[in-house]
């Protein structure tokens, strides 16, 4: 998972990413592929009108039918699909070597993570409803969150 | 050539996620009303449904609905001022679809055909959908529902009795096999002469312009 060139080497990516932090940024982009796939699903419905009708949950209904789910015509869902392309494609090159985008990856996932807190509080405390759909998007994001935290480099791990 | 797999990897996800996204708008789109509305336009000839508007207006609107379903509740109102335009024009058919997943809309079309033994159908109709964020709060709606009843004047002793008759419970069971046997799986659905609307028409303007292209079509009477 690492590049050879060693001209290239000095500019972003590098040959000696220790195993440990392979193995997690590789998850992390397991986890954001299954958040991109959650959230273009949502982003599918909204399109079909399907967020516009009942048949499903109740709850489901009431959160993605609701004001909030939408920012002004585009649905909320389509900048989280956005947020997890992001986060999976500096997962993607952090996990072969490139380091440099790791301030990328932590800025994407801190921002989505301070809008999946807001979008919990807006289910729990404004709506009274939660959307199963909407709780794995925020359990992705949190996992995201913790995998980024434990990859941070400090001390004899920093590099 | 190592160098290039996270571009690659890059790229394919992209392409995947656009590709699967519009695979599944597509099945979404086909998949909202599958099956042909002939059976409920066989239905409606029979002349055992509930309809309003003339018999043979050259647009018949057919709505599959559930009372307690707050999208349905929301059309509703547009609905209504759409017949009220195209009063000569349109005939509007309901049929029952309550979902289980909703505490008392089962019970709201049991008024509903109760209040039509008495030929109160549509009264019923409106109104609960107009109080639908009333009695949707309320534990028990019986003695509300009852309460409706006596609002429009009907015979509530004999509303209470039908509420819980057979008969009722019969006609809101076709209504739903009917909808099943034709794909409905969300409410509300409407079907305009034969055609399904799209859930993402379900609003005053698509469903305006939907009926205009119909009548567009008819020769001049």
């Amino acid at each position: 998972m690492a590049r050879h060139s060693p001209h290239k080497s000095k500019s972003s990516a590098n040959i000696h990413l220790p195993r440990s932090l392979q193995v997690a940024y590789s998850l992390a982009v397991l986890v954001a592929l299954a958040g991109l796939a959650d959230a273009t699903y949502l982003t599918v419905q909204s399109l079909t009108g399907e967020t516009l009708v009942c048949g499903g949950s109740a709850d489901c209904s009431k959160v993605l039918g609701s004001a909030y789910s939408h920012l002004g015509p585009i649905p909320l869902a389509s900048v989280g699909a956005l947020g997890y392309f992001a986060a999976f494609t500096f997962a993607t090159f952090c996990a072969f070597g490139y380091r440099r985008l790791r301030i990328f990856l932590a800025s994407t996932v801190w921002v989505m993570f301070a809008a999946a807190i807001g979008l919990l509080c807006v289910q729990a405390f404004i709506l009274h409803a939660f959307c199963r759909y909407c709780l794995f998007s925020a359990a992705t994001t949190f996992l995201l969150t913790g995998i980024l935290v434990a990859t941070t480099p400090n001390g004899a791990r920093q590099t | 050539m190592k160098h290039l797999a996270p571009f690659l990897i890059v790229a394919s996800v992209a392409l995947l996620t656009i590709g699967g996204g519009v695979i599944l708008y597509r099945a979404k789109r086909v998949s909202s009303v599958a099956a042909s509305p002939d059976i409920a336009t066989k239905e409606s000839k029979q002349g055992d449904v509930h309809s309003r508007g003339p018999a043979n207006a050259p647009v018949v609107l057919e709505e599959f609905g559930d009372f307690q379903c707050p999208p349905c509740g929301g059309l509703s109102g547009p609905l209504l001022t759409i017949e009220k335009d195209y009063a000569t024009k349109l005939r509007v058919i309901f049929y029952n679809f309550p979902f289980a997943i909703h505490q008392h809309a089962r019970a709201a079309a049991h008024a509903a055909e109760a209040a039509a033994l008495q030929g109160h159908f549509w009264e019923m109709h409106d109104l609960l959908y107009r109080e639908q964020a009333k009695w949707s709060a309320v534990p028990d709606v019986s003695q509300l529902f009852e309460s409706y009843a006596e609002i429009l004047k009907l015979d509530v002793p004999r509303f209470r009795k039908d509420v819980r008759s057979p008969q009722v419970e019969v006609r809101v069971v076709r209504d739903e096999q009917l909808g099943k046997s034709l794909g409905v799986q969300n409410t509300p659905t409407l079907i305009l002469n034969h055609r399904p609307l799209p859930s993402s028409s379900l609003n005053s303007e698509s469903i305006r312009k939907a009926i205009d292209e119909i009548l567009a079509t008819q020769p001049a009477r």
